[in-house]
């Protein structure tokens, strides 16, 4: 029997065979190749052949990181992002309240997930290149709509400003994104086990309450899941800001992403470049997550620390109390004691261990 | 008293909300359908209008004079997707069911693995993998769109999540019993088991495959290969510029099809949202 468990092993290996191959053809060769570019002096459009730097290995990564429009680009990225997340996770979690809450029943509730979550689905390409029209000068429809109601009496030209350029992109992201996020959300919300919620109800919480001290808690996780997720989308958001203005104006809307694309796929074709700046987004995203995973993983941690050191300090004083009693008592009543306290101690290292 | 007044002020706000968000989910898309029906004389008079006009045929005339071809966009997004899809969903299933029905030494290490480079964007390793397919000639190959699909770790990851629990060793043994191979027991018994979780990742893995833009932007230069999103990104070209009507038809031909079959599967499509983040 033991031997039969042994021979069917190898097909663990065997089936996860193609994955790996995939894997090292497709992901880590391409990572490697792309960290070594960045060494290089690997240029101009169709060129493969290449020359390690060796007067200053790391000039690439130094042109990319001096670059003003790299800086701006990873500022761009980094509002972008952070403006979008916010008012989206705000709104998702306003909405999993309402969507979620038992006194209130919403109806229709399986008709507005449908549409607020339509976006998400349409490809970002559209979406960019659709919203490019609407704000169209002289006469898009958001001009139209805002001289029929009587804010303006003539066009405004809208992508022209920076402010608006990004708040658009902004809208865009959100828009595109609460839907998805308030799903995962309500479906995390939904996992709790309905007990805590009525003994939330028994001990009069109000909604408020009950929505802070009892529903936001639960979902640590998957708030942090989303996170992270829509942290590393962010970083490397390029369908919209390539195609809703080019980056412009005034690269106002360049994101990292598109920066590496055109550097490595339009003027003068500097893979070397663009690999260097892939690699310094690749470190920022590697450290970024690992930071927030460490969040997460310290605060349990520090629980079960906790724990056990309030263990320790029960058990210190159930000790003391112990000896006390063995000045006062006769030797076989204490072999008793300590009976009991060794049985005591397995179950408290015990506890610990769960 | 007072109680139910709060009550039904919410419930006005909740509604009022919802209704608000509901519009702005439809409204750019309707002002496209609608507007890929009008002239562009009567677009550039008033730019939105909730009525049709019946300029559609006139409008895919131009669309279609220029270099813009949904038709050709659309079959080879359908053969990348397809095929990219059929890939990631079977051997992903493959590979966790290696981890999960079998008992061998690098297991769990490769599972902590496959956490690992769950994270990785394809975009930060793009400019190796292009040199790498130019160096072999195979840029304007529909099967490096594909090919890469095999391996997929969030989907690996999803898909043992799943079996873990629904897989019955029981099964497995006496289909061993019976004589059947691993691979024919992998085919004909758990395959069918993960059918719930197989549509799920399929449904995802289908719209951002075809929705990726990126990669297809990066490695097709010839035309014939181009792939929707890539069309859609020729509409904001300057041989479009005054042409309104047909840039709103162009894109509406791209969305249609993806608003039609949403709206058909939405109800599996948010379930299996809600799954992907429960289980993972």
């Amino acid at each position: 029997m033991k031997h039969k468990k042994l021979g069917y092993a190898k097909y663990g290996y065997l089936f996860s065979i193609p994955f790996v191959i995939a894997f090292l053809l497709f992901s880590l060769y391409p990572i490697l190749y792309t960290a070594v570019i960045g060494f290089t002096d690997l240029k101009g459009l169709g060129m493969t052949s290449f020359h390690f730097l060796t007067d200053d290995p790391f000039r690439n990564f130094k042109a990319v990181l001096t670059n003003p429009s790299f800086i701006k680009a990873l500022k761009n990225t980094v509002v972008l992002w952070l403006f979008n997340f916010v008012p989206q996770i705000l709104l998702a979690l306003l909405l999993t309240a309402w969507f979620t809450d038992k006194r209130s029943k919403v109806k229709g509730q399986g008709i507005f997930k449908v549409l607020f979550y339509m976006p998400n689905i349409i490809t970002a390409a559209t979406v960019a290149i659709l919203f490019n029209s609407l704000f169209g000068y002289p006469m898009g429809p958001v001009n139209d709509l805002l001289m029929k109601l009587g804010f303006t009496d003539s066009p405004i030209y809208f992508l022209v400003n920076k402010t608006v350029a990004r708040g658009v992109i902004i809208f865009i992201q959100t828009w595109m994104w609460y839907g998805y996020t308030m799903v995962i959300l309500i479906s995390g919300v939904l996992g709790i086990s309905p007990e805590i919620f009525e003994a939330a109800e028994v001990d009069g919480a109000n909604r408020i309450q009950t929505f802070f001290y009892v529903t936001l808690p639960n979902i640590k996780t998957i708030l942090l899941f989303t996170l992270v997720t829509s942290l590393i989308g962010g970083l490397n958001m390029f369908d919209i800001p390539k195609l809703f203005l080019l980056g412009g104006p005034d690269n106002a809307t360049l994101t990292t992403s598109v920066f590496i694309y055109n550097q490595a796929f339009s003027g003068s074709y500097m893979y070397n470049r663009a690999a260097a700046g892939s690699m310094i987004m690749f470190v920022i995203i590697c450290i970024l997550s690992v930071i927030m995973f460490q969040i997460l993983k310290d605060k349990d941690e520090e629980t079960l620390r906790r724990q056990i050191k309030q263990q320790q300090k029960s058990y210190k004083i159930k000790q003391k109390e112990l000896i006390k009693e063995q000045k006062l008592q006769t030797a076989s009543v204490t072999s008793q004691e300590t009976e009991a306290l060794a049985k005591e101690e397995g179950e408290g290292t015990q506890n610990v261990k769960e | 008293m007072l109680k139910n007044k709060e009550n039904l002020a919410l419930k006005i706000i909740i509604y009022i909300v919802c209704i608000f968000l509901a519009v702005l989910s439809i409204m750019p898309f309707w002002i496209m359908i609608v507007n890929a029906t009008r002239s562009t004389t009567e677009i550039q008079q008033h730019a939105i209008s909730l009525l049709p006009s019946n300029y559609a045929m006139n409008n895919l005339k131009i669309l279609l004079g220029k270099s813009f071809n949904p038709a050709r966009g659309f079959i080879n997004s359908l053969i990348i997707s397809v095929g990219a899809t059929g890939l990631a969903v079977y051997f992903s299933s493959l590979t966790a069911y290696a981890l999960v029905a079998y008992d061998w030494k690098l297991r769990q290490p490769f599972f902590s693995f496959i956490m690992a480079i769950m994270m990785i964007p394809a975009q930060v390793t793009m400019i190796g993998f292009y040199q790498m397919v130019y160096k072999i000639h195979m840029t304007n190959n529909l099967w490096m769109l594909i090919l890469p699909a095999m391996a997929s770790p969030s989907m690996v990851f999803f898909m043992r999540q799943y079996l873990q629990p629904s897989l019955s060793m029981e099964i497995v043994q006496s289909a061993r019993i019976d004589g059947a191979g691993e691979f024919l027991i992998f085919n004909r018994i758990v395959l069918p088991i993960m059918k719930p979780a197989i549509a799920t990742q399929a449904i995802f893995s289908f719209v951002s495959s075809w929705n990726n833009l990126f990669t297809p932007l990066v490695l097709l230069t010839d035309q014939k290969k181009y792939t929707m999103p890539i069309m859609v990104s020729l509409l904001r070209g300057d041989i479009y510029k005054t042409e309104y009507g047909s840039v709103y038809l162009g894109l509406t031909l791209t969305v249609l099809p993806l608003i039609i079959v949403y709206l058909i599967l939405s109800k599996y499509i948010i379930a299996g949202v809600a799954l992907g983040s429960v289980k993972g």
